[in-house]
This record gives C-alpha cells, structure tokens and sequence, in this order.
C-alpha cells in the first residue's frame, strides 16, 4: 500500500477536526461544508476543503454542463432562425422605423435586407426547421430544445460574452463554471472541477476574464486545458526528475510539513499537505484525460477526432472524457464566427459553412456519445453564440462579401439534456428576424435556468463582496419555465 | 442587490387573507413571544433605534407615525391601526407589519428583515404590558463610523501587566485579552521574530548575515535598531506598493478586449518613492486625486495623478467611447470611496443606498468633481505626460537648439543665389528628359475568371462583378505612336472598388504579379520596371521577373493613383496595323482578390523612359510653366531638389542627424497618463438606473449631507474634494488606511471587512485600539524607533508602532485551546501567521537562491512564463523574455497583463487589476503546489540555492550545508529531526543520481546553464532535490 493513501483529503479532514474541535468533530466541520450555498459572511473565508461536492438546493436534474460556446456569434438566420420573409425582400432597403435610434457595430447609413442564401428543411419527429448547413445536428434534432427567442443588452463581442458568462458585461464578476463549482464543489479528486477548453485559432474576445474567478476564491477559476505545452500549466516535473525522484521529494517535503504543523499547530499546513497530494495525483491523471489517441477507432471516427492538432473536435471528447471523471462544467470555446462579411474569410459563403463544417459533426457526436452511455440525461449541453446578427447586409466599405452586423435584440441558441425539454423550439421573432415577437429569454433568464437545472436558487447562490451579496444573475432572471422537461 | 425574504413573511402572506378588522394573527405560524421578561432599554430600545428610526423619529413621521415615543405606538398612524395593544401582541399593527402580515406595508421596507427573535422580543414587551421607562430618550443612532474619532484613553493595567506592554496598542489587545480570559503567548524566537518583521516592512527576508547579527545583539535597542534599517530600506517602498497597486488598479495594458500595452510605471515609481521618502498620507493621497490642480504643480504631482487613470480602455472595434468613459468615471467614484473611506459607494449608482445614508443624488454630486476630465476612452490614452529624469530636459533642450542651429544654415543656402541657380539649371536638364506618354486605344479585353471590363475610352478600364482569387487580364490595344519605348501603367481610384482601389482587395491592393506586353504575337522583354511607389518587399520590379507568386502593390497607400513604367531594352517598331497585347496577371495565391480594378495603359517614345520614377507631382510641376507655380508648388520643388543638390545634401544630411537626435532623446523619455482638467467643463447628470443612455437631472459637485462639511475655502473642484476626503473631520479616511494596515499584518482588519464601514460591517473587535492608532496617524504622539515625534499622517509612524508592539512580538503557535476559542486570531492573543502574497513568494524565492536583482523601478519586465500563455486576439504583442538581471527583478515589477496575467501569480490570489481590490483572498489549491514543484522560474531558484549552499559551504559536512541551506531559507535553525529528514533526502538522491548522470546533468543545468567548475552533477542534483523541498516548505512561504 502506497504510504500516502492514509493521506487521502477527506481522511485529513477528519483529521483536522478531530484534532482540532475536539469534543465537536464532525459538527463544526460539517456546518463549514453544507455552508457554500449559504450567503458569506466573510470574504476570504474557506471552508476545509472547497472542492468538496455539496448537495444542491433541490434535486437536481443535471449534474454537469458542458456549455458550447461559439465565440464570435453565429447567424441565427442562417442557421436556426428561417425567415422566407426576409429572402422576398432580399436586397430592399432596411425600413427607417427598424434602425432609427438604433446603435450599430459597422452598419452606416441605411442598410439592404438579406434573406438567408440557405435552405431549411424540417428534421426529427417535430419537425425542428434546421439550416443546410447543419446536415449532423438535423438527426439528433429530437433530442435538443432549440431557444429562437434569445437576448442581451450587449452588441460588443468582449462585453456581450462577459455578460453572458458573468452576468455582467464589465470585467469583474465570477463566470458561471466558477459559480457553479463554488456552489456544488466538484465530483473529481485528481482533476480540476471547471475546465475550459479553446479552439479556432484564437481566445475569445472576453479572454480569460471569461473564466477567471474574480472575487471567488481562485480555487474556482476554470483551469484551461491547453493543446501545447502542458496540458495545465507546470504538471510536468522538471527536465531530469523521474517520477521516483519526485515522489520521495514529496515524501520528504510532507515529514517536514508536518514536522512544522506539530511546532506551530496551524491546520492550514495540513491542507497544504493535501493540496500537494491531490497536485501529485493530477501529474498522473491529466496527461492521462489528454490522451485521446487510445479512444476506440469509431469514437474516433464518431468525432472527427485528430489527435495531436487542436480542433473543436478534439475538445469535443476530451470534454465527455472529464465529464465522466466528474468534472462539474466543462467550457468550450471556438473562435471565428463574427460573420461581417469584409472578406471570404468572415462571410457567409466561405467562412460560415466551414465553421458549421468544424462543428457540426462532432457537437452532434458529442450528443450521441452521452446519450450512448446514459449521460445525456443528467448532462446539460448549451451551444450558442454571444449575440445575434442583422437581417440586414453589413456591406462594410462597400464590400462585396455578404456578411450581418451584431444584433442583441435576438438570437439563437440551443440546450439538451438534463432538465431540458427534447424535441422541441421556444419563442418567436418577426417575419424580419429583428425583435422577439413570443416568449422572450434574456441572457440573465438563461443563467437562472441553467442554475436550475442544477439544483440551484438562482437568488440564493450568492458571495459577499465588499459589503454586498453578489450572485450570476446580478438583481435579475427568472427561470424558464417553458424549456424544463 | 438581492432582497432576502424571510420564509415566514412567504409563508404567512400566502396563508392568510387579511380581513380590514385586524384579527389575532394565526397563534401556530407567528414568531412566538419570547418566554424571557424583557428590559426595554437592553431588548426593545435596540430594535427601534436600529431599525425604526430613520423613517419616524421626531423629524420624519413616515405614515404619520413615530417610534420614539410610545403615545404614537397606542394610538396609530396613517393606518387608524394602534401599533401596539397592551397585552395583545398578536392583535398589534406593529407585530403585523414587522412579520409581514401585511403585504401593503411590511417594515422595515429595505435592509434585512427583523429577525424572529427580535419579533419575539417585540412581542413579549407588549404582552408584559409595554412598558416604556420615562427616562430613556430614544434617538436615532448614527453609525459608530460615521461619527469622527476621539482619542480613546489607554485601558488600565496592573503594573505586572505594564511589564508585557511595549506601546499603546498592547494596553488594548491586553485589556480584551483578560476579559476572554486568555494570556499573550511568548515572544518569538529571534530568528523568527526578524524574518517576520522584515517580511512585512519589505517584502524579503533578512540576510543570514542580519540574522546572525541580530540573535547576538542582546542589547535593549536591537529589534528598534532592526526596525529602522527596514523602514529605511528602499525595498520598504517597493513591498508597500504593492498593495497599494491592487487598490490603484495599476496594470501595463488598457484592458478590455484588445487590452493593448500602456504606459503607466511612472505611476508606480512614483507609488514606491512617495512611500520610501514617507510622503505624509494627506498629501499622498491629495497628489493622486488631484495633484494636476495644486498651485504649480511639479512633474511628480502630475505623474501622481495616474492613480485614477489605471481605469481600463476600451478599444474594441464599434464600441461608444462615451459609453467607456463614463464608466471609467464610475470606476473613479467608486474606487475613491471604497479605498479612502471604506464604503461601498456604488450602491447608490442605481438608487439610494439600502443601508448606509448615501443617495443616489450624492453619487452623482460626487461624481460632478471626477467627471469633467479631457481623457475620452481614446486608444492614444491622452491626456499623457513625458516624464523627465534629472537631467534630462536639460540635455533634450540643448539637442533641440543644436537642431534649430542645423535647420537655419540650411535655410541660409537655400535662398543663396548659388543653390537658386543648381536648381533652375536642373530643372532645365529634367524637364527636357520627361517622356510624353500617348493613351492606347483598346479594341477587345478579357479576364480569365470572369471579370468583365467597362472601357472608360482614353485606354482606361474599370473591372466588374465579383473579383475571384486570381486572375488574369488580356488586353488588346493599338498605338498611333512608333516606336515604342515604354509602356505605363496608371492604376486610378474609383468609388465602386473597396476601399475606392485602385484594387480590388479589401483594403484597395493588387498585387500585379506579372506584366508582359507582345507586339503582333511576339513578346516584347522587358528590361526596366519603375514606379511611384512600392510596398516593402512588393517592389514593381517583381512584375517582370517571371514568378508568378511575387509581385508589386501598394499597401498601405490605398485609394491613390499610383504609376509603374516598363520599358524593353531596344524600342519596338510598330506599323499603323499592329497590335499590342498587354497581359496583367494576379496569380498570388496567399492573398487572394488582390487584382486592378481601375486603370490605364500608355506607350511613349521619349528617349528617356527610365526618367518617370520621378514623383508624379514633381513631374507636374516640372511641366507646368514656372510662372504659373504657386508657392505651394515652389516650396515642394525646393525640398525635392535639396536632397539632391551638391550645395545643400551636407546640410541636409546635418539638419536630419541633428533632428533625429532630439527627436530620438524626446522619444525614449516614458511617458504616463495623467488627469487634466476639461475647459470648459462637463456637465453631470444624474443617471436613471445607472444607466449611461439614460440621463435624469443635472447635478452640481458636493458631498454626501451625511457626513463631514466640505472644508472652507476650498473651491468646489477635484482639488477640493480631495482635501475634503483628507480632512481630519473626515470619521472615515484614518481608520480604514490604519485598519488595512492592520490587516496586512494580522491577516484581518481590527474592522474584519475592510472594504466597508458601512452599517453592514463586521463590529471592530477593538474599537478603543482603532479609533486610538487613527488619532495617533493624524496626530502623532508616541516617539519612533529613531527617538523623534513622526509628522501627521506618516505611514511609517503606523508601520512602527505596529512592528514594535508586543502583540506583533508574540509567536504564532496555536494551541488546541486557543484554536478553539480563537480560531482566526482575532483577539490576538498570538503573534501572525499568514500565507505569504504572490509577489512576496516569487521575491523570497529569487532572494533565497540569491538570484534577486537590487534594481529599483523603470519599465515592466517579462520573466519566464510558458510559452502560449500570452494569447492575443488582435495585435501581434509577444512576451519577450529577457536575458539579463530584469529576469530576476521583484514581482511589482512584472508586466500586467489584465487579460492575461503572470501565470504563476494569479495562481497564489494575485488579481487581474481590472478593478481596484481591497481585499485579497487566500487560497490554498494543488495548482500552487505545482507551481513552486515545476514552474521553470522555481526549478532555477532550486538549482541556484543548491550552487549557493555548495559555494558558500566548500569545505562544510552535510550537516553544516543543510544547516545553512536551511536557514537561509526559514532563517532558522532546523531542528534535529529535520536535519536528519533532509539528510536522508540527500544521501538518497546523491546514490541515485550517481546512477544516471545524464538526468543528474539535466536536473542539475535545464535552467542555469553550466556547472561552476569542480562541482559535479551528482552533487548539484542532489542539492537542487533538496533546494526544491525546502523552497516548497509551508514555512516558507507563510509567515509565521
């Protein structure tokens, strides 16, 4: 038996307490755990171990979200969103009342309609009007919820997907992962509870303030997982130290750790020595999560994976593989739909089918592959963009490339999974696709849902932070009722 | 913010449906009375005070009621309900609208809701008959924060308690200590207590030298001798600001989404010298907010004005600069209260404040003094300031004179008749030699992909339709003129072409990657090739050169007319039939779309062909009579022919070194971003929710009613609510610098939330000893360790007193006892001990191995981080390593990126600096272990400590060597047990390594490099082993 197992975090923690609440053990310690979810009354207070799962308000539907985000935002009309409307006034003049008073990325003076140059047909049992550009995720239509009647306040990529993600569009505030994990610790020893993962080619415009932790212990950042280098950063030893060098350094390290803890009697040295046992374990199982060469050839294939590259696909598996090692959320992102329409490389006849090209496959394999193995139903996925995009042509310099500005009066974006109602589409926008017409869901109503599906009082999730109780959904957000199952 | 609900008021109002008589309210659901006999002046008075009041006392009577006398309680207000029944407290209003009974009038209206006991309270006074005692005068209390600080009287001791006490401070710890029953634990061991002590006044430990030094000198002034040498030391200023620069939000970027480099470390030099040379904290802060605006103010005071220009910039493509600059403002209100007076100001951005006395009106009074500055949100960061160095505005006039020198002889020569006659002789030679160029007259084009031409007439053609990513035109032409000696090519801008072309790009290049011309089927080759311009590396002699990847293009002189000739070694003879086929190809495949959009095509005869790379306005104006130039044209003349004149290029060449100096000196002085005052000023509204879009009434500058007068005299601008910030009436400003102070300490305030004094902060634990250090910052009366009085508001007078009490003193031990009934030191009856900030683990580490540089200030650095951390969205920014001492410099120094800050830092709780920081939280995770086990920068330090120990120790045992090792480490002693673990680590790993050199070469120089002579790799592996446990030791990196 391996000398350290006795070391084991939640064997150290009774530890802790035993020895130091005495004739309380137990009772202390575990008020300390069940009090995530409870507002702080101290800011910079830990719990024993803030990782530890917590139970969650009420049952949960989903214990785990994998949240797609298409960074950039992808057309909604062109996509999800069919308009024959819009396609009659192909090329007309965008009416005065539409754009009077309205603030605009690019668009100057007065704008051409622009019908979709797509096709849409119904997929699945109900039917769900879906893109030629999705041909995968049209035959697992029946297993999504997709939301046509999304909106934000933000037309500014960085904001808009701050806001998504934090609930507010200023730098400052805790993403959802780091709530999420904040409020129901993680299911995994060895592996970081809220991970990210990028591709693309770029970082999201909002950058790590994405998944930072801001005024939540850092504890509760998301750990991004890179394709170079190491895959988290420093988990391989130094050049020339064999893993025996390391363990036995490790071993001396803990004697005169605890050498110390028995002079000074401080309990925060003991969750150092865990912190570097659980350190040690992630040398071992995250090259082991990285490795996706050993998948079966058909997942493989299911995918589209290419080992060694980074790819959407990539991150795709290696999302369901941390998923069922029981990390909490796993955040996706890929780079390059801002479809303005300056050039092919960000219109909407070259540049959009590729990136449906990238992502269509294995998004829909990811769906296929939880519902295989009985995942699906306690996993919440989310795939969507930041904002919306014009019906009008953006036509910036003139260009000639077809291509739509920014629009946060709606957009699409769908859900599946755990919690969420299969098979099936919610609101509605105008024959244009420019306002909501049924059932609108503000970015903030998103958040209290995906809160819900996980057990969790959107209002009651809070942290106190210089003099003020903070929450994702900032003093806003109501669940929506209309996409739970 | 949230309202919390209280599941008894969403549970009664559901239940009940409220009949206009009141009824007993439901016996099973409400609060019940409490079994206790209340005291009104100890149970009921609180209540009232803290919760009724503001709303009705004797000046508001909100619903016509008043809670300070008990008349209006039995008679009722607005409502014709009596609040109170004698004996009936169920059938009160007053139980009725503090549970939540009724859901038109629930009290108190905002805050959190009575709690049940205090209902029960509530309810038992009146069913024990209300009694309301005719002595006690009810009143409204005014928060303890919001009331200016008195000198409190030190505690009496008995004079065997005197003996523990060094200072003022310890009468109070002491004094709480005995009403808990708990004695102060012993001091620190020497070495301990010097290591902690220095810690905490400069960010490192002492050298083992000092160490040494100190455990000898038993003489009664050591420890305030050690005291002095620290707060003396220049490293003083650099620990201090740093948590400072969380408060400032001081990064090297703009933030947002390009978050692009700024440069505002003048700002942070400026932090650092100000604390080093002790400037009074009035004046420090009075030069941060608004140091623009003090009579003459020097360089300094402007460069100290950064402080409130560290707000983010953003630079995202279609974003409102207005939008950005009034949240920079915001950012500015609310920084300023949170850091000088501890109040969560920006609650009241969006309405009144729920719990302190702040209205939205005053937020946006106090927003009038910070809202009318020049700086915008601009990329340029403007208003900047150049920041000189000693010395050098002197040097850089000097310079600037020289040049003026230089630029006047050159005026001379060129009104001397001698230069005037070089140029007109020229300019007869030139003008004979220009070449008449004849339009060609075409009769068929075409393109290879798909482009379609208009003919323009007069040899000119406009490309149609989509423009493919290649392409190649064919053009057939005929000429009147013979022979033919050149042929031009001009590319004209037109509006339907992006950008207005002349290409068709996106921005208006082509990239014309072959130019071929044949006459009557038989290929013309072309010798010569010249053009107006070229883009670098894109030099028009490419379009001859038989590749048809590389060509000639403009960029970035989009959307002008721009020229190329091609001439053949020998003229072409043509008959009247003849006919020219010229073919222009766009073959590049990287940069597609890069074809002619609009242009012309011309031959000529002239004799001197070559001659035509002469600018087009200066052949303009060589052709034009010289008669008809305008001075404009004279002028331009003159300054090409300059260049070129035998009599004036030494001039030239002299005038241009000459500006190329200054303007160089100029340059390389930093610059900053500073405060300035807009002329004529802007004007502020109030903002209906918050919301920028949404403007409500003007305001005019002041301060909340709530708190101290805005001081005489001064006048209603930034300068004046800075001296009002700083004023000692103000209740706020002292006791939360010193609180902090005590927190860096201690690791909690003696105010726990040190970001808010507000009603809804953590009770001080010790208020006497906080309002006692806040009166001795602003009137000092206790002498410093060098035997002197300190000036008002010294920060090293707080600093002082702090180090040298006995409470500091004290080890950090915890017994089980103490733990349990003083799990977070609050009552201080043990000396510190807390986890060290990120930057002091990186400077600890470096200084232990000996690598750390001395350098003070100057630009950020780039130490080592993993390559790929730094991802950019926009700019091609790169992390440049550097290979000399600024690899090693303090962790203030490091550059800040807010997007992507230093790795290694953010994993031990540093922040992201987007927005000032008043607290940081410490948190212990497995990322921070594998950051001090792996990350190259620690595994350099292991190796380094492991030379250094070997060096320092030649001739030493293991023994001795670890000894060393270990203190200079910890700056103790190891203990025996210790000694041997390490031991046991060493001689295990030195067998081990002896068995595989190769890894003991690697493990011993991956990061530094050679091994000094003698030392042999074994040897250096098992010690870097050894270096690398110790540098990862909880002592290490906590102070204790």
């Amino acid at each position: 038996m391996n000398a350290f197992q006795h070391l084991h975090l939640d064997n150290l923690q009774a530890v802790t307490r035993r020895h130091f609440f005495g004739r309380l053990a137990g009772g202390i310690g575990a008020a300390a755990l069940a009090s995530m979810l409870e507002p702080h009354a101290l800011a910079g207070s830990m719990p024993p171990d803030p990782m530890a799962p917590r139970p969650p308000h009420f049952p949960a539907k989903a214990k785990r979200v994998i949240y797609l985000h298409m960074a950039g935002s992808p057309s909604q009309l062109d996509l999800f969103d069919n308009k024959p409307r819009l396609a009659e006034l192909n090329g007309q003049d965008c009416p005065d009342s539409l754009i009077k008073k309205e603030r605009f990325a690019f668009i100057k003076g007065v704008p051409k309609m622009l019908g979709s140059p797509y096709k849409f047909a119904p997929a699945g049992k109900s039917g769900l009007m879906l893109s030629e550009l999705l041909p995968n995720l049209a035959s697992v239509a029946d297993d999504i919820c997709l939301v046509r009647s999304m909106w934000t306040d933000q037309f500014n990529h960085a904001p808009a997907q701050l806001f998504l993600h934090t609930g507010s569009p200023r730098l400052g505030r805790p993403g959802m992962g780091s709530w999420l994990t904040y409020g129901l610790g993680s299911e995994s020893q060895n592996l970081p509870g809220f991970v990210v993962l990028t591709s693309g080619g770029k970082t999201p415009d909002g950058g790590a303030s994405l998944w930072g932790s801001a005024f939540l212990p850092t504890v509760y950042q998301g750990v991004q997982c890179r394709s170079q280098g190491d895959p988290v950063l420093y988990v391989s030893n130094p050049e020339g130290m064999s893993s025996r060098v390391r363990r036995e350094s490790l071993d001396a390290l803990r004697d005169l750790n605890e050498m110390h803890l028995k002079q000074v009697g401080d309990p925060e040295t003991l969750t150092r020595i865990s912190q570097y046992e659980l350190a040690y374990r992630m040398q071992t199982s995250v090259p082991e999560l990285m490795d996706i060469s050993k998948e079966p050839a058909a997942v493989k294939e299911l995918y589209g994976i290419e080992p060694g590259k980074v790819s959407f696909a990539n991150n795709c598996l290696l999302a369901r593989r941390l998923l069922e090692r029981g990390t909490r959320f796993v955040q996706l992102y890929h780079w390059g739909w801002d479809s303005h329409g300056t050039s092919p490389g960000d219109d909407l006849m070259t540049s959009l089918p590729q990136r449906c090209k990238e992502t269509d496959k294995p998004t829909t394999a990811l769906l296929k592959d939880l519902k295989q193995r009985g995942l699906l139903e306690d996993t919440l996925v989310i795939w969507g963009g930041e904002f919306g995009r014009t019906p009008m042509n953006e036509e910036r310099n003139g260009s000639k490339f077809l291509g739509r500005d920014h629009h946060p009066h709606c957009f699409s974006l769908w859900m599946a999974g755990g919690g969420i109602k299969s098979g099936t589409s919610y609101g509605e926008t105008d024959e244009l696709g420019y306002h909501i017409v049924k059932d609108k869901v503000h970015v903030h109503d998103l958040q209290a849902t995906i809160l819900h599906c996980l057990g969790i009082n959107h209002e009651k999730l809070t942290y106190r932070f210089q003099g003020r109780d903070y929450r994702l959904t900032d003093v806003h957000g109501e669940v929506v009722k209309g996409l739970l199952a | 913010m949230r309202a919390r609900s209280s599941s008894l008021f969403i549970v009664l109002s559901a239940l009940l449906i409220l009949p206009s008589q009141l009824p007993a309210a439901d016996p099973v659901t409400l609060t019940a009375a409490a079994a206790e006999t209340v005291d009104f002046k100890k149970h009921i008075q609180p209540i009232l005070e803290s919760r009724c009041l503001e709303c009705h006392d004797t000046k508001k009577h909100k619903g016509g009621i008043r809670l300070d006398r008990l008349d209006d309680l039995l008679v009722g207000g607005d409502s014709g309900k009596p609040g109170v029944i004698r004996g009936k407290s169920a059938e009160s209003y007053l139980i009725h609208v503090v549970a939540g009974l009724d859901p038109d009038a629930t009290m108190p209206p905002k805050g959190e809701r009575l709690t049940a006991q205090q209902i029960g309270l509530l309810r038992a006074w009146i069913d024990q008959g209300a009694v309301w005692p005719a002595d006690v005068s009810v009143q409204q209390k005014i928060h303890w924060a919001y009331v200016k600080p008195q000198r409190p009287a030190e505690p009496k001791l008995s004079s065997s308690e005197r003996r523990w006490v060094k200072n003022p401070i310890d009468s109070f710890v002491l004094a709480r200590l005995k009403q808990e029953k708990l004695k102060p634990s012993p001091e620190a061991d020497r070495a301990q207590l010097l290591r902690r002590v220095s810690l905490d006044l400069i960010g490192l430990p002492s050298s083992l030298d000092e160490v040494e030094a100190f455990e000898k000198d038993r003489g009664p002034d050591a420890y305030a001798k050690a005291v002095r040498r620290l707060l003396e030391s220049p490293r003083y200023g650099e620990r201090w600001a740093r948590p400072w620069l969380d408060l400032a939000r001081y990064a090297d970027t703009q933030g947002y989404e390009k978050d692009n480099r700024r440069s505002m470390w003048p700002y942070r030099d400026w932090v650092i010298g100000a604390l080093n040379r002790d400037l009074p904290f009035d004046r420090f802060s009075v030069e941060q907010i608004a140091g623009d605006l003090l009579p003459d103010a020097t360089q300094d005071q402007k460069v100290a004005t950064g402080f409130h220009r560290n707000t983010m910039t953003n630079t995202e493509g279609g974003t409102d600069n207005e939008e950005f600059r009034y949240e920079a403002v915001v950012d500015r209100v609310n920084t300023t209260y949170a850091v000088w007076m501890g109040t969560t100001f920006s609650c009241a951005q969006c309405h009144n404040h729920k719990y302190d006395p702040f209205t939205m009106t005053d937020y946006y009074r106090t927003m009038a003094f910070l809202n009318s500055t020049e700086d915008a949100d601009k990329d340029d960061e403007k208003p900047t300031l150049k920041v000189f160095a000693a010395g050098q505005e002197q040097t850089l006039a000097d310079l600037r004179s020289k040049q003026s020198a230089a630029d006047k002889a050159l005026a001379t020569a060129l009104k001397s008749d001698e230069f005037l006659r070089d140029l007109a002789e020229w300019e007869k030679r030139t003008t004979a030699t220009l070449a008449k160029w004849e339009p060609v007259e075409i009769i068929r084009s075409a393109s290879d992909n798909g482009t379609t031409f208009t003919n323009l007439g007069d040899g000119e053609l406009l490309a149609k339709g989509n423009a493919p990513d290649t392409d190649g035109y064919t053009i057939r032409a005929k000429a009147a003129l013979k022979p033919i000696t050149g042929f031009r090519l001009e590319a004209l801008p037109d509006d339907s072409l992006p950008g207005k072309g002349p290409g068709r790009s996106v921005q208006g290049n082509i990239i014309l990657t072959e130019f071929q011309v044949a006459v009557d089927g038989n290929p013309v080759v072309l010798t010569h090739a010249s053009a107006d311009y070229s883009q670098p590396t894109y030099p028009v002699t490419n379009a001859i050169d038989g590749k048809d990847q590389t060509g000639w293009a403009w960029g970035p002189e989009f959307g002008k007319r721009h020229v190329a000739v091609f001439a053949p070694a020998t003229p072409v003879e043509l008959d009247g039939r003849s006919e020219i086929t010229f073919r222009l190809e766009h073959q590049n495949k990287e940069w597609t779309r890069h074809s002619l959009g609009r242009f012309r095509l011309s031959v000529t005869s002239s004799a001197t062909v070559t001659n035509t790379a002469l600018s087009l306005d200066i052949q303009k104006i060589l052709t034009s009579a010289p008669a008809g130039r305008d001075t404009k044209q004279a002028a331009r003349l003159t300054e090409f022919y300059r260049d070129l004149s035998s009599i004036t290029q030494p001039l030239v060449a002299n005038a241009v070194k000459a500006k190329k100096a200054a303007d160089d000196f100029f340059n390389a002085v930093p610059i900053t971003s500073v405060m300035a005052e807009l002329k004529p000023p802007r004007k502020t509204n109030r903002h209906i929710r918050g919301s920028f879009l949404n403007k409500g009434e003007e305001v005019v500058p002041g301060t909340p009613s709530s708190l101290h007068a805005f001081p005489a005299g001064q006048a209603a601008n930034r300068l004046g609510f800075a001296e009002w910030i700083v004023s000692t009436n103000n209740p706020l400003t002292a006791r939360v610098t010193v609180n902090r102070i005590w927190e860096s300490y201690f690791g909690r305030g003696i105010v726990e939330t040190t970001e808010d004094f507000g009603t809804m902060s953590e009770k001080p634990t010790h208020p006497g000893l906080l309002d006692w250090l806040a009166m001795e910052f602003m009137h000092p009366t206790i002498p410093g360790p060098d035997g002197r009085l300190a000036q008002s508001w010294s920060l090293k007078h707080i600093h002082a007193l702090i180090v040298s009490s006995a409470t500091y003193r004290q080890n950090s031990k915890v017994t089980p006892a103490l733990f349990e009934k003083d799990q977070f030191n609050r009552l201080f009856a043990r000396g510190p001990r807390i986890r060290l900030e990120a930057e002091a683990i990186r400077d600890q580490a470096l200084a232990v191995a000996g690598l750390l540089s001395p350098k003070l200030g100057g630009p950020s650095v780039m130490p080592p981080q993993p390559e790929g951390v730094w991802q950019m969205v926009y700019s091609g920014d790169k992390w440049e390593t550097p290979t000399n001492e600024n690899k090693h410099r303090r962790g203030i120094y490091t550059f800040w990126r807010r997007t992507s800050p230093y790795p290694s830092m953010v994993t031990f709780d540093a922040p992201s600096r987007e927005f000032c920081v008043l607290r940081r939280v410490r948190s212990n995770t497995p990322l921070q272990a594998l950051t001090l086990l792996n990350d190259p920068v620690y595994i350099e330090a292991a190796q380094a400590l492991g030379r250094r120990v070997l060096a320092e120790k030649p001739k030493a045992s293991d023994r001795e060597r670890i000894e060393h090792a270990f203190r200079l480490a910890v700056s103790r002693k190891p203990t025996r047990e210790e000694a041997s673990r390490i031991n046991a680590l060493l001689q295990s790993k030195r067998v081990e390594f002896a068995a595989d050199l190769k890894s003991a070469e690697t493990f011993a120089t991956s990061r530094l490099g050679k091994l000094p002579d003698g030392l042999a790799p074994t040897e250096a592996a098992a010690w870097t082993v050894v270096a690398n446990v110790l540098l990862n030791l909880d002592e290490l990196i906590t102070k204790g």
